[in-house]
């Protein structure tokens, strides 16, 4: 053994060593380059082996994922990566196991799996790029399209009313639920990091833009011009404050949250203070997310909204069988065959 | 006493009764004791798709019918000896099943105006006064009755009185042929370990019908049925899906692979979830996923962790699973499908059986996406062929389908069980790490079986990417290349064919090389064709019989074999299915047999067919 090139292997990861021989094939221009990007740049500090994480995807644009990382991958069918990355935990739970899924993925064809995975609570990362469209069929409306959009599937403009994913993953008592951009580095990286950091289901839903079948659709919250307004950065432990220059706040009445102008003489004391572990309150959280056309619309929330501590199932599994066997002892397959009552022919 | 006493060859007998009789649970229990005493026998339990179905009428009829004697037994009996008729639906359901000269246990309680009434008789029309019985031997009384006075001094509810009925019947056909009661004694004492009351009364209710047959002049015979003289060896009772998952547990040990099982309930394979999930002293994972699709995934997530991913279910939940089954047919990892068939199409006949998903299971999928598929005979059996399908799965690095059905899935026999060191070997070798960072892992670089490596995450220098896309041939890249798809389609293709290096040859079943005709089987008939070939050759017939185990890829002398005879015959539960492959294959006229309704070929029926085409 050339124990010269082993030490090749063995050195710490870098983001290189994550890039894989393969073309990057999306469209110039769309935002799951960043999204790429801001992985390959996160990992290597993760502590992790290369060789210790594996990425399955189902089908769609973002979907091709796995092919552009240099670790274990599966590029799977469509809206099942989720259901084979609960197989893969189930069976190996020392592996880091990152879901790369889509709107149309996570939540049209894949939603029966998607849910079930966080009720369980699997110990995986789910990164739901959102594009709000059906890029790699070309442009049909996805689920989480909004009403009335215009598209090749929908000429007169859809009548479906979109998910809102963060409620959804709520309703299924996920334990993590966070959101964030392509188009803010470093806040997709410190997101990237909790959603790792996070023990059970992690459900990161991150706002993608598609710039060839629905570009522009997050502009009102990526654009320097609108940003500051029309996005809640919410961090653990600090007063809802959002603004051009952190201007108001949001106040809580009774479960009503109310927006505050700080300049009025609204102390930041009677704020509403985020806390991540507060159930009820992450699910109003949630529900800011209607149409920026509307008038006194609340801005959409950003940052890891809700996490919560719930055994994993497949640490439960795992103890389960320890227990079984720690009481009757491994199991004998004679004695299996065999069975309670048998007898001789001689 | 002045009893009489017959001896037998052979009994059928049919317990039927209402769903809440509990004649299943009297038939098994008839079974383990008939087991124990060292008969040959085979069962088949014929209960409702309703759970529910109304009390006193034809759908809510549940029937088990067991076939034991001192000589060889194949199948559960085309005719019965013995009805238990619980009430007038059980026997109106069940009475055209009765031997002429049958015995027929009738329970007086069932047969009141209500229950006349709803099992279609009409009230004034009582067959058991009636006359209409005469060329049977009819034994009634009420049972009912019996077990509430037993019980009377107990305390319980009339409710929990009348639900020990069963047991009464149960001593007594344990007395008419002479059969110790102490088995299911045991049974009950551990069933009701913790219910002590209800034991205590369950054992005295089945020590009644023991006395009651003794005590009770109504019934002069009693029957003795000498043990089978079976191969020497060491025998348990055994169903079909406990076979299965038995298998399962087996092939996971000799080859070192954990085993999981991602499954979603279905009748009539739910039996192994119920199997896999007791035995988790042998590591085993069980995963009661979402829905069939999710069950199939989650199996292929684990075998790409260097888990054995088993999954099962029945022909709907098959065609749920089948786009997952296409990705398996790409990423080559070892995936064990079985089908325990029933009934179809659609939701079909959930509780009958049927062996119409063998088309299914061989083209049944988009685009070139050759399985091997194996198909179990008989209860035994499964253990079998589910074991050898496991020892494919994982020495080819491929999904295969296991067919058995309903009929052999919920039967039983008595079975020569084998030790653990007796079973074949399983090879599996993980990919080892690589040292040398310069040297690229190609994770579709095939061994002389055609194979990939089985490389595992966590295996230091083996990260690669698999998927449902074309792949290139040995890098695994993506790849749409017109010579390169070809190339691979057929080359997964040559792998699952060249599993016909790695099986056994055909073997005839019985029979001469040579002869008239051949009867050529697969799965579940193979009891029927057995006995009935035993019958056709009493009336001078020459046939021989061949039954496949490996139905895809066939074994390389089946057509040498095929070529020898006059006549091919194959029957099967379906309208066709194999004897399109022989012909197709072969080019050969073979002779279809086929029954579709739901219930096993009689004996008889195979016969009439080779005495037919042996003129
Ligand atoms: S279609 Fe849209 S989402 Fe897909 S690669 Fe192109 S820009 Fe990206």
């Amino acid at each position: 053994m050339n124990t010269n090139e082993n030490t090749i292997l063995d050195k710490p990861m870098t983001s290189k060593d994550l890039v894989t021989d393969q073309d990057v094939r999306w469209c110039p221009g769309c935002g799951d380059y960043s999204i790429l990007k801001q992985v390959q740049t996160v990992l290597p500090e993760l502590g992790l082996k290369r060789e210790e994480i594996v990425f399955i995807s189902g089908i769609g644009c973002s979907s091709r994922f796995p092919y552009y990382m240099e670790t274990f991958g599966m590029h799977s069918i469509h809206g099942r990566a989720t259901a084979i990355a609960s197989g893969l935990k189930a069976s190996r739970p020392e592996l880091s196991v990152w879901i790369i899924t889509g709107d149309g993925d996570a939540l049209s064809i894949g939603g029966n799996h998607f849910i079930h995975l966080l009720r369980r609570n699997f110990d995986v990362n789910i990164l739901l790029f959102n594009n709000q469209i059906y890029g790699l069929t070309k442009g049909q409306y996805s689920p989480t399209s909004e009403e009335g959009k215009i598209t090749k599937s929908t000429p007169f403009g859809s009548l479906d009313h979109p998910f809102n994913p963060l409620a959804l993953s709520m309703g299924a008592d996920a334990t993590f639920v966070a959101r964030s951009m392509d188009r803010d580095p470093v806040h997709l990286k410190e997101m990237l990091r909790r959603t790792h950091k996070h023990k059970g289901a992690s459900f990161l839903e991150i706002y993608q833009n598609c710039n060839v079948f629905n570009d522009g659709a997050f502009f009102i919250y990526t654009d320097k011009e609108t940003k500051k307004l029309e996005t809640l950065m919410v961090e653990h432990g600090k007063p809802l404050i959002f603004g051009d220059k952190n201007e108001k706040g949001i106040r809580l009445d009774g479960y009503a949250p109310v927006i505050v102008d700080l300049a009025d003489g609204n102390s930041t004391n009677d704020l509403w203070i985020h806390d991540e572990k507060d159930r009820l309150k992450a699910e109003i959280l949630t529900r800011f997310f209607d149409n920026p056309i509307h008038e006194n619309h609340m801005p959409r929330v950003f940052g890891v909204i809700y996490s919560e501590d719930r055994p994993c199932y497949e640490e439960m599994l795992v103890n389960q069988i320890a227990d079984t066997i720690s009481k009757r002892g491994n199991g004998n397959l004679d004695a299996l065959l065999k069975g309670k009552e048998s007898w001789v022919i001689s | 006493m002045a009893e009489k006493k017959e001896l037998l060859e052979e009994v059928t007998i049919r317990f039927a009764g209402d769903s809440g009789d509990g004649m299943q649970l009297t038939g098994m229990q008839f079974t383990n004791t008939t087991a124990l005493f060292g008969n040959d026998l085979s069962t088949f339990p014929d209960y409702p798709a309703e759970i529910r179905a109304p009390q006193g009428t034809l759908a809510g009829v549940s029937g088990f019918q067991i076939h034991f004697g001192s000589i060889d037994i194949h199948t559960p009996g085309d005719e019965c000896d013995v009805l238990v008729a619980m009430n007038a639906a059980a026997l109106k359901a069940n009475i055209r099943l009765l031997k002429q000269g049958g015995i027929i246990i009738a329970n007086i309680d069932g047969f009141d105006t209500k229950n006349l009434r709803l099992s279609g008789y009409g009230e004034e029309n009582n067959p058991l006064t009636n006359g209409t019985l005469e060329k049977y031997h009819l034994y009634q009384f009420d049972i009912t009755k019996l077990t509430r006075n037993s019980l009377a001094e107990s305390g319980l509810t009339t409710k929990e009185i009348d639900r020990s009925k069963n047991m009464f019947i149960l001593g007594f056909i344990y007395w008419m042929y002479n059969r110790p009661i102490e088995n299911s004694i045991n049974f009950l004492n551990e069933k009701f370990s913790k219910k002590q009351d209800i034991l205590d009364s369950n054992i005295k209710v089945l020590k009644a019908g023991y006395h009651f047959g003794e005590t009770t002049e109504t019934f002069m015979t009693r029957y003795d049925v000498k043990k089978a003289k079976m191969v020497p060896g060491a025998y348990r009772n055994i169903m079909g899906n406990q076979a299965t998952a038995y298998a399962m547990i087996a092939a996971s040990q000799k080859a070192g692979v954990n085993l999981f099982y991602g499954t979603y309930p279905i009748t009539p394979a739910s039996d192994i979830l119920h199997e896999l999930s007791k035995q988790k002293v042998f590591g085993v994972k069980t995963f009661q996923a979402e829905d069939e699709i999710a069950a199939i995934c989650s199996a292929i997530g684990a075998s790409f962790g260097g888990s054995f991913g088993t999954t099962a279910s029945s022909g709907p939940g098959i065609a749920l699973k089948t786009e997952a089954m296409g990705l398996a047919v790409n990423l080559e990892l070892p995936l064990l499908i079985i089908n325990v068939q029933r009934g179809g199409p659609s939701t079909g006949l959930p509780t009958k059986t049927e062996q119409s998903d063998l088309l299914q299971a061989i083209y049944g999928r988009n685009g070139e996406a050759p399985i091997p598929v194996i198909a179990a005979s008989s209860p035994g059996d499964c253990f079998g062929a589910a074991y050898e399908a496991c020892r494919i799965a994982l020495e080819h690095m491929t999904p295969v389908i296991l067919l058995t059905d309903g009929y052999i899935a919920n039967g039983a026999e008595p079975w020569q069980y084998p030790t653990a060191e007796s079973l074949p070997p399983i090879h599996v070798q993980f990919e080892k790490p690589k040292t040398n960072a310069e040297e690229k892992f190609l994770p579709y670089k095939r061994d002389e079986k055609l194979s990939r490596p089985w490389a595992i995450p966590g295996t230091k220098g083996l990260e690669h990417r698999i998927g449902g896309l074309e792949k290139q041939h040995e890098t695994g890249n993506i790849s749409y290349d017109p010579e390169n798809h070809e190339f691979m389609v057929k080359m997964r293709a040559a792998k699952v064919d060249k599993i016909a290096d790695y099986i056994p040859l055909q073997k005839l079943d019985s029979g001469n090389e040579k002869a008239k005709v051949l009867v050529l089987g697969w799965g579940s008939t193979y009891g029927s064709i057995k006995t009935g070939l035993i019958q056709a050759r009493a009336e001078g017939c020459d046939v021989s019989h061949a039954h496949l185990r490996h139905v895809f890829p066939f074994p390389k002398n089946l057509e040498s074999i095929l070529k020898n005879f006059d006549t091919v015959l194959i029957p099967e539960m379906n309208n066709g299915q194999l004897i399109k492959l022989i012909r197709d294959q072969f080019l050969i006229p073979a002779i279809g047999l086929n029954k579709i309704k739901g219930l096993p070929f009689n004996a008889s029926e195979i016969k009439d067919k080779v005495v037919e085409l042996s003129k």
